[in-house]
C-alpha cells in the first residue's frame, strides 16, 4: 500500500545570528535575522523520503509562516525529493503561539488522508516541543515523539524513542503524528537535478479560511500565552582563569570547588 | 484562587528532583494562592513516591495506579491528568520540563482549550495570574510571560528551583481509573538499557561534566567519567563527539541536545561554539578545561584552566577525592 506521508517544517533563525524581539508586539523580529530550515526537520524529511523509498507513496511538506521563509522551507525539502508543498500563510497567524499554531496546523492536516504526520521534535528557536504533540490532540491521533528508525507495515508504525538511558520500543496503529529526533539519519543533499525539480513541483497556499481555520483561536489574539516583558540576561561571570603552567591548577580548581561547596 | 499541584515525574515510584523542585515552588505558589499544594501520581510505586512527596510538602495527593500508564506511552497520563483538572479545577499544575512532562502538558492544554508554558525558570503570582520566566535564544534573552487564563499550566524547567524539605502529612486521594482504548494506540513494545545506570540524566543532574572532541578517542571518557563519579554528576557531550559516536546522543547539550542549567557545568576540550553555549549558558556556576587559552568557552567561565585536559582531569578527580576523604 503506498503511504501518505505529511513532514510539518518550519523556518528558524541561524543561531548563529543576532536575534531580537519586536518592541512592538513582542514577537520574534524575523526581519532582523537569517534564517535556516530547522535542522531537526531535515530529519525528519529524510526519514519520511526513507519511508517513502521502502513502501512507495508520497511526501506532503506543510509549513505555516510568512511567505518567502517558509516557500524557502518548502523549497528545500522539495528539492530533497518531496512531492508537493503546502503553505498556509495569513496575516491573522501572525503572533500565534505554541497552541494556536498546532491547531492550524491540524485543520490543514484535517484536509489531507496521510498515515503518517512527521515533525522535527523542536525547533531550534522555539524549543517548546510542544507542536507536535499538540497537531496529534487536534486530530485525535496517536503521537510516538523523539524518535527514530521508523518504520511501517501493515497499518502499523513502530519506531525507538530516545530515553536516557538507551530507547523504548513504541508501536502504535496508523495514522500517527511522529516527533523525529535529532540524529535520526543524515538528511541528503539536494542535487542539482533535484534542485531544478523542485522548481515545478506543486505548492499550494492556503489562506486561514480555506483550511478553515477559527480566527479566534490564532494570532496574538487568540494566543493563550501572552508575554509581558523582555530583556537581555547579564551573564557575570567570574572569569577566573589559571594557566596550568606550574601543574598545580588542579588544586586551585578544587579549592574553588570546596569554597562553592561542590565538594 | 485555589490548588497548585505537581505532576510527580517518577520511575516505579522513584521520583526525579525536579519533582522535589516543583514541589518546593508549588508549597510558595500556593500560599499565595489560597491552596495547597498537591501531587498528582500516575503509574506504579505509589508507596515509595509518597515518602517523598511527603517530605518536600504536599498536602494532599491525588493517585491514579495503574500499569497502563508504563505499558502505554503518555495518553493515558493526559486522559487521566486533563479529567482531574476539568472536575476540580485547580490554579495551577506544574509539569516536569522534560519530553515526557511537556508532551502531557501540551496534549492536555490543547484538549481543554488552555494555554501552556515550557522551560519556566521562575514563577511569582501577580494579581491572580502567575508570572513566569523562561530564557530565549539559547538563554541571551530572558522573557517574562503570562497565560490568559487558568487553570494554568506550567511545565518548571529542572534546577531552576533549590528544593527544601518541609514535612507534611499526605492525606491521600486514590482515584479510579480506567483507560479508554484511544489512550492505549501507543504501546511500550520493549525498553533497551544500554548503559549501565547510576549516573542521573543530562537535563535533570544538579552537576555535568561534559566532554568535547579534545579527549580525541572514545576511551577517553572514562576520565569524564571518573570525575563526574566523584561529584554525583552526569555526563555531557559535545556534537562533535557525539557526532563522532563517542558518546549517545541522549547525553548531547546544545541546541540540537539538552538545554541544561545545572549548578554546576564542567566543560573539558569542548571549544565553546555558540551551538554548545546556546544549551548550556545559563548554568550558575561554569568551568572549563582547555588547552587553548582562546578558546570560546573561557567567556563565560566562572573558573577555567587553560592546559592539558590529559593532565589536569586525573589529578583534579584524584584531588577531589582526597578533600571527599575528609582531607
Ligand atoms: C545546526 C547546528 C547545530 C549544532 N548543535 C550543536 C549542539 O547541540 N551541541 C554542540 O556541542 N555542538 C553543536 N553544533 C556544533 C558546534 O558548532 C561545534 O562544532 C561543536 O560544539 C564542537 O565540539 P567540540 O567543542 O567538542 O570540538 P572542537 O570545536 O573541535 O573543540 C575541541 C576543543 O578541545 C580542546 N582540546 C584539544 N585537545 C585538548 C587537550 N589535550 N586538553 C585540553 N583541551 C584540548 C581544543 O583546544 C578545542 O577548544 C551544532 C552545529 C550546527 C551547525
Ligand atoms: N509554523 C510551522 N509550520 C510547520 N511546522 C511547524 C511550525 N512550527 C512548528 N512546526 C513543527 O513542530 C516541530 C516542533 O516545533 P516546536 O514545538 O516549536 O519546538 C518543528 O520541528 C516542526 O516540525
Amino acid at each position: 500500500m503506498p503511504l501518505s506521508i505529511a513532514v510539518c517544517v518550519k523556518r528558524v533563525p541561524d543561531t548563529a545570528a543576532e536575534k531580537k524581539l519586536d518592541d512592538g508586539d513582542k514577537t520574534l523580529d524575523r526581519d532582523s535575522v537569517e534564517s535556516i530550515l530547522n535542522p531537526v526537520d531535515e530529519m525528519a524529511v529524510e526519514e519520511a523520503l526513507k519511508l517513502k523509498e521502502a513502501n512507495e507513496g508520497e511526501v506532503t511538506i506543510v509549513c505555516a509562516g510568512p511567505e518567502g521563509a517558509a516557500q524557502q522551507a518548502i523549497r528545500k525539502a522539495l528539492s530533497m525529493g518531496a512531492d508537493k508543498g503546502v503553505h498556509l500563510k495569513d496575516d491573522s497567524l501572525h503572533g500565534s503561539d505554541a497552541q494556536g499554531i498546532a491547531y492550524a496546523l491540524a485543520q490543514v492536516l484535517k484536509k489531507g488522508e496521510y498515515d503518517l504526520i512527521l515533525c522535527g521534535a523542536e525547533s531550534t528557536d522555539a524549543r517548546t516541543n510542544l507542536v507536535p504533540p499538540a497537531i496529534a490532540e487536534h486530530l485525535n491521533l496517536p503521537n510516538l515523539n523523539f524518535v527514530k528508525n521508523v518504520e511501517t507495515s501493515d497499518g502499523k508504525v513502530t519506531a525507538h524513542r530516545e530515553t536516557d538511558k538507551g530507547h523504548d520500543v513504541l508501536e502504535s496503529s496508523t495514522p500517527a503524528v511522529l516527533g523525529v529526533v535529532w540524529g535520526a539519519n543524515e538528511p541528503r543533499y539536494p542535487s542539482f537535478k533535484g534542485i531544478m525539480a523542485a522548481k515545478q513541483k506543486p505548492l499550494e497556499t492556503l489562506s486561514a479560511a480555506d483550511a478553515e481555520i477559527d480566527a479566534s483561536k490564532v494570532g496574538l489574539d487568540g494566543s493563550k500565552t501572552e508575554v509581558l516583558e523582555f530583556g537581555a540576561r547579564s551573564t557575570e561571570r567570574q572569569k577566573n582563569v589559571v594557566d596550568n603552567k606550574e601543574g598545580d591548577a588542579h588544586v586551585k580548581l578544587a579549592d574553588f570547588l570546596q569554597q562553592q561547596k561542590f565538594i | 484562587m485555589g490548588d497548585v499541584w505537581v505532576v510527580v515525574d517518577h520511575e516505579n515510584g522513584e521520583t526525579s528532583k525536579v519533582t522535589s523542585q516543583m514541589l518546593t515552588a508549588a508549597r510558595g505558589l500556593a500560599k499565595e494562592a489560597g491552596g495547597d499544594p498537591v501531587a498528582v501520581f500516575c503509574g506504579q510505586g505509589w508507596e515509595t513516591a509518597k515518602e517523598r512527596v511527603s517530605k518536600f510538602g504536599a498536602a494532599k495527593a491525588i493517585v491514579a495506579e495503574s500499569e497502563d500508564f508504563s505499558n502505554y506511552q503518555t495518553a493515558p497520563q493526559v486522559e487521566v491528568v486533563a479529567k482531574l483538572i476539568e472536575e476540580r479545577q485547580p490554579w495551577g499544575v506544574l509539569f516536569a520540563s522534560v519530553p515526557s512532562g511537556k508532551e502531557v502538558a501540551t496534549r492536555v492544554a490543547a484538549r481543554l482549550g488552555l494555554g501552556v508554558l515550557a522551560d519556566a525558570t521562575n514563577i511569582t503570582i501577580e494579581g491572580d495570574k502567575p508570572k513566569v520566566e523562561h530564557s530565549a535564544f539559547g538563554g541571551a534573552t530572558i522573557v517574562q510571560k503570562t497565560l490568559k487564563g487558568g487553570p494554568f499550566l506550567i511545565c518548571v524547567k529542572p534546577n531552576a528551583f533549590v528544593s527544601e524539605e518541609a514535612a507534611a502529612e499526605v492525606q491521600e486521594d486514590k482515584v479510579e481509573t480506567s483507560i479508554s482504548e484511544d489512550a492505549k494506540r501507543v504501546v511500550v513494545k520493549e525498553r533497551v538499557e544500554k548503559e549501565a545506570g547510576g549516573r542521573p540524566a543530562v537535563d535533570q543532574a544538579a552537576i555535568i561534566v561534559s566532554g568535547g572532541r579534545g579527549l580525541q578517542d572514545p576511551k577517553n571518557f572514562e576520565l569524564i567519567e571518573g570525575l563526574a563519579d566523584q561529584l554525583g554528576a552526569a555526563v555531557g557531550a559535545s556534537r562533535a563527539a557525539v557526532d563522532a559516536g563517542w558518546y549517545p546522543h541522549a547525553h548531547q547539550v546544545g541546541q540540537t541536545g539538552k538545554t541544561v542549567s545545572p549548578q554546576l557545568y564542567i566543560a573539558v576540550g569542548i571549544s565553546g561554539a555558540i551551538q554548545h553555549r546556546a544549551g548550556m549558558q545559563t548554568s550558575k556556576t561554569i568551568i572549563a578545561i582547555n588547552k587553548d587559552a582562546e578558546a570560546p568557552i573561557f567567556q563565560l567561565v566562572d573558573f577555567g584552566i587553560v592546559g592539558d585536559l590529559f593532565d589536569v582531569v586525573p589529578k583534579l578527580t584524584e584531588e577531589i577525592g582526597k578533600r571527599k576523604g575528609g582531607g
